[in-house]
This record gives C-alpha cells, structure tokens and sequence, in this order.
C-alpha cells in the first residue's frame, strides 16, 4: 500500500511520526563568565505518536513545553536527546540542508496571524513561496494556478491575491497562513495554537476549515492548543503536558469522559459549563499555587507540589506512564 | 464599497511591464506624496546641472577676470563674481558635479557596508556578532577627522580617497543601525516560518530580511548624503579635500568665502543655498520613497 502525491510514491506507514524520550533543554547562562548554571528543561522525557490521518491534541497550560515539543519535532530547535522518526526515517540529528526534503512533508500554521506573514509580500507571492522553495511548479502560470486553487480550499476570495497581509482580518491571515502550509502538500502538519488569537466566531470556522482539510487531504496533524474545548472538537487523541511532561494521554472520548489524572481533572473541570445554573452548582476543582520553574522542577512526580492526592512515594519516584486501554496516564493512583 | 485595489497585470512583454510599474509609481508618487515628488526633481535638476556643466556653464570654472572682482549678481554673473574675478554660478555648476558625486557614491559605499555588516552580524548573530561589533566600537572610538586626516596625509587628497574613506567611515558605524533593525526583524515569526518551510539563508535574507529593513536603509542613505557634502566641506576647509582650483561647494563656501564675508557674502551664500537645497531634496525624496515602498503605507485601503 501507499500514498501518491505531488512528489511521487511514499510507503505506507502506521506511524508517520515517533517521538521516542524527546527532551529540549535550553542553556541557561549567567553571572560574570556568562557560565551555565543549568538547564531550563522545557521538554523532559515526552514520548508519543501520530497515526496517517489522525490528529493529536497537546494541551497544558502556558510554559508546559508543548510549543517546544512541536518546534523540535519540526527541527526547529536543537533536541538534547531522545528520538524523532518522520515516515520511518530518524531525523534526529538532521542538518539544515538535510531536513530541507523532509520540510515539504511537515508543515507549520503559527498562532499569531499578524507576524507569520511576509508584511511586503503579496497573498499570492507568500503562498507560492514554498512552491519555489522546493520547485514544484517551476513556471509562473502554473504555480499561479496552483495558488488559486489552494485559496479556494482555505476559503479566500480570488482578489485578495495581489493584496497585502494588513489589509486582512485575522481570519483570512490564518487562512492564508493554512493555505501556505498545505502548499507543498504535506502529510503532517503542525499547528502552534492556530485560532488562540482569533476572535469565537471566527475560530469555528478556522476550526471547521481545518476538520474539512484534513478529511479531504488525510493529513495527520499535531495541534498544540490550550483551549480544550477546540482540542476536544479537532483531535482523535489528546496529550496533556505538565511542566515538560506527558501526564496523560488518551482517545479524545476517554480522555473527556474520565480523566485521569489529578491534573486533566483540574484542567477538565475549569471548562465552563454553557448553563448558568448547572455552572453555579457544580463543584470547583482548582489547583493551587504556581506551576514550578522548569530550571528546578520538583522531584519524583512534577505535579506532586499542587496535586489534592499527593501521596509520600510521589515526591520520590517519577511515575511512568502505563497504558491501559486507550489511554495511559503517569500516575502513582493508577499503578 | 470598499475600493478594490486589484489591478490586473498589463499584458506585454517584460520590459512594457517595467515601464508602466514605473510610470504608476511616479504618479502615485506626485499624487500621494507632492513634497516628495518636489524633492525628486529638484534632485534631478541638480544632477541634470552637474551633468551638463560645461553646456551650461557661462564661464570656465577658473576663468578668471581681474577686472569683475566680487562683483555682486547681476544679469551678466548670475550669482556674482569671487575674489578672483572668476564666476560663481559656473563654479556652483561645475561644483555641483563634484559634490554630488562625491555625496552619492561615498554614501551608496557607506549603506552598502553598512547592510552587509548589518545583516551578517544581526542574522547570524552569535561569536560572529560579538567580535564584528568589538570591532565596531573600536572603528567608532576613532574621531572621523582624524582618520581622514591621516589617510589624505598618507594618499593625497583627491575625490577618490574621500569617497573610499568617507565610505568606510560611516557604512562600518551605520552597521550598528541595521544591525538593531535586522535583530528585530529575524524574531517575527515570518522569518521562522521562511525558515520552517525550508528557505536558504540567503532566501531568507534577500527576500524577507532585507525588504523589511528598507525604511532605516532609505533613512541612512538620505542622511549621509547631507552628512558627506558638509564633511567634504570641512575636508576642503582643512585644506585636505579636492585641490583647488577645482571648485567644490565646500571648498567655495569655506575657503575664501571666509576671509570676504562682509565685503562679497554671495561667494558663501550661493554655494551654502545649493548645499542646503540638495541635502533637504534628497531627505524628502527618501522619505517619500520609504513610504510610498512600503505597502501599508499605501493610499488605497
């Protein structure tokens, strides 16, 4: 079995990506040497896979490392360990040049509209850019065709070719930022908070844009998000990530129905409830204090510090995390 | 009804499309920028004047007239005579030359290094951005004089000199200026996504980095052509510029117009207008030019 694109013939695989122990540590210098005093460990040990056509959600809370972990799956950012492998070949230690042929293949949609494109290129010209980045339509006409056809399937008016990125709304910027991400044809895409900057209204749509993209073109997609009610509509399995970590990662079902883990249960029960009656009665569940610094997490396990069913072996021993069923959570209560 | 700014490309070949590019920017330039459109062709007549200096010349640059010693204007010298009997609007002409030639080239130099320094060390960044600045800092300590001073000492004075001198001067100080530029533009999240797409660096730098660094490009370029006529004119004053009797507009406003300012001031006035004229023209054309390149500036939304 396999896939026919643009390019040619790709084998079928199960997983088109693996990310086996990935941690991103960053260097952290200071005093009069500009010496390191140790590493803010922004992703520390998380594992995970994405299935042809499936889509993940990564959820967490600001600085839990899940922008991080999609910019070094996409090898933006030097990996201090661990293991990537994109459609069974390692990537890990890629070089520029080298990553060049597998940058057609993974594409990323940024969260902020107004800074992800050229602010003096043209609609057209910012979307045929990757086009004569990798030379895949190497006349004008056709690559001129080649953009018309993927501003109808963001939703663009045709006009807005020779426009300029200013004279958009947010809205139409993520389209067309969607648009120059699926340019090249690309089997996985990552999507750094997409429509966390857009307005209710029109992240629905840019939502639903993406549900409909991704039926028609199979892509497999990494959707790093804080908001779970998007990542609940978009996703067929979710990861939640504290501080640098997996915690728990489950089918979308599962993981809505019964969390898990202290934390998703944390994070699920801060969703608002639409009716306000319902919303006044039920009982809160918040989380205290601050989420650690990720230069000194905490030992044994990361959340133990505001977690309501801290237990003494859970500030000694990290827990691992186990699967059971669709899901698998890194927990002492549940081993 | 929002104004559509849609235009369909003109067909024709390559060429025909340049030319009408560039007669829409000159009308959008005289419709939406007139002061800028001013400076344009004051700028144009002035280099026209250079240019054509020996047809337009009534005089020869150093035809002297014992008899017409600072004479005030008249019909027959429009701008006066100097000490010497020579006429002062042939030598602003033939001056004009000189000066503006001088003024261009040394600045193009100057900007040109400046972008270069400015973009490896604020693109790269790193160990190379740490050792090119030291190198900066140590260029900058330096007071310009001086340097100049001891390189016409050692060369000669001559138009070349100054050009390459006056150059490296201020392009290797205004790298600091593009440098910060480029910084804050290599951190948008554009740049990131060129780079996550798979641009080259030199992609990235030739068409993100460099059209979004344009505005302190223009800015620098228009400043150091006021910047090098006035220093020209100091170089002249010091005896180290272009040697005489070649006329220059600093050379005519600071030698010895000095010593006859009470006696004939139209040997500095004239030479001292035209400076000013140029340098404030060449400002307004570049500051039409920064706005009218840039897209969000543009008068139809």
């Amino acid at each position: 079995m396999g896939i026919h694109t643009l390019a040619g013939w790709y084998p079928m695989v199960d997983n088109i990506i693996e990310v086996e122990a990935l941690k991103v540590h960053f260097p952290v210098r200071g005093g009069f040497l500009q010496r390191e005093v140790g590493p803010v460990r922004a992703v520390d040990g998380v594992s995970f896979f994405v299935q042809e056509g499936e889509t993940l959600g990564l959820v967490g809370e600001s600085g839990c490392g899940k922008s991080t972990t999609g910019l070094a799956v996409l090898r933006m950012l030097p990996v201090t360990s661990g293991k990537i492998t994109f459609e069974g070949i390692d990537i890990t230690n890629f070089d520029q040049n080298e990553m060049r042929p597998i940058r057609r293949r993974m594409q990323m949609v940024y969260q902020d509209p107004f800074g992800s494109l050229d602010p003096r290129m043209s609609i057209g010209d910012i979307i045929s850019e990757p086009l004569e980045i990798h030379r895949l339509h190497n006349n004008k006409a056709d690559r001129r065709d080649r953009v018309t056809e993927l501003l109808l399937m963001v939703g663009i008016r045709l006009d807005m070719i020779e426009r300029y990125p200013h004279q958009l709304s947010g809205g139409q910027r993520q389209r067309v930022s969607i648009a120059r991400a699926l340019a090249v044809e690309p089997r996985l895409l990552i999507c750094d908070e997409p429509v966390s900057a857009l307005d209710v209204s029109i992240q629905a749509q840019v939502v639903n844009l993406f549900q409909e993209l991704q039926e028609k073109l199979g892509l497999s997609t990494i959707f790093v998000a804080h908001d779970l009610a998007v990542v609940r509509h978009v996703s067929q399995r979710v990861a939640v990530m504290y501080l640098g970590t997996i915690v728990e990662i489950a089918s979308r079902d599962e993981l809505y129905a019964s969390p898990k883990h202290p934390y998703t249960k944390a994070l699920m029960a801060a969703i608002p409830v639409p009716n306000p009656v319902l919303e006044a009665s039920r009982a809160h569940q918040t989380i205290d204090g601050e989420i650690p610094s990720a230069q000194r997490p905490p030992s044994g396990c990361r959340f133990h510090t505001r977690c309501i069913h801290v237990m003494p072996i859970c500030s000694e021993i990290a827990p691992e995390l186990r699967s059971e069923g669709n899901s698998s959570v890194a927990c002492h209560l549940y081993s | 009804m929002t104004e559509i700014t849609y235009r369909s490309k003109p067909s024709g070949t390559q060429l025909m499309r340049k030319l009408s590019s560039f007669r829409s920017f000159v009308v959008r330039l005289f419709r939406e920028n007139p002061l800028g459109a001013i400076g344009a062709v004051v700028c144009l007549i002035f280099l026209f004047a250079a240019i054509f200096a020996d047809l337009l010349a009534p005089y020869g640059f150093n035809q002297i007239m014992p008899s017409n010693r600072t004479k005030p204007p008249s019909w027959q010298f429009w701008f006066g005579t100097d000490h010497l009997g020579r006429d002062i609007f042939s030598r602003v002409l033939y001056g004009a030359r000189l000066s503006i030639i001088i003024a261009l080239a040394a600045s193009m130099l100057a900007t040109i290094i400046s972008v270069v320094i400015g973009i490896i060390t604020g693109y790269l960044g790193g160990k190379i951005d740490m050792i090119a600045q030291r190198f900066v800092d140590a260029w900058m300590s330096f007071p310009d004089i001086v340097i100049l001073i001891v390189v016409v000492a050692v060369v000669g004075p001559g138009m070349l000199q100054i050009i390459l001198v006056l150059g490296c001067l201020y392009g290797v100080a205004g790298s600091r200026i593009i440098r910060s530029a480029v910084l804050s533009v290599r951190e948008q999240s554009f740049i990131h996504a060129a780079q996550s797409i798979g641009g080259s660096n030199t992609r990235v730098i030739w068409r993100h980095i460099l059209p979004n660094i344009m505005p302190p490009i223009i800015v620098l370029f228009t400043m150091r052509v006021g910047a090098v006529i006035l220093v020209e004119a100091a170089l002249s004053f010091l005896g180290l510029g272009v040697p005489p009797p070649t006329p220059t507009w600093g050379g005519m406003l600071t030698g010895s117009a000095r010593n006859y300012m009470y006696l004939a001031p139209w040997m500095a006035i004239a030479p001292g207008i035209c400076l000013t004229i140029v340098v404030f023209s060449v400002n307004m054309f570049g500051d039409a030019l920064r706005d009218l390149l840039d897209p969000r500036m543009s008068g139809t939304r």
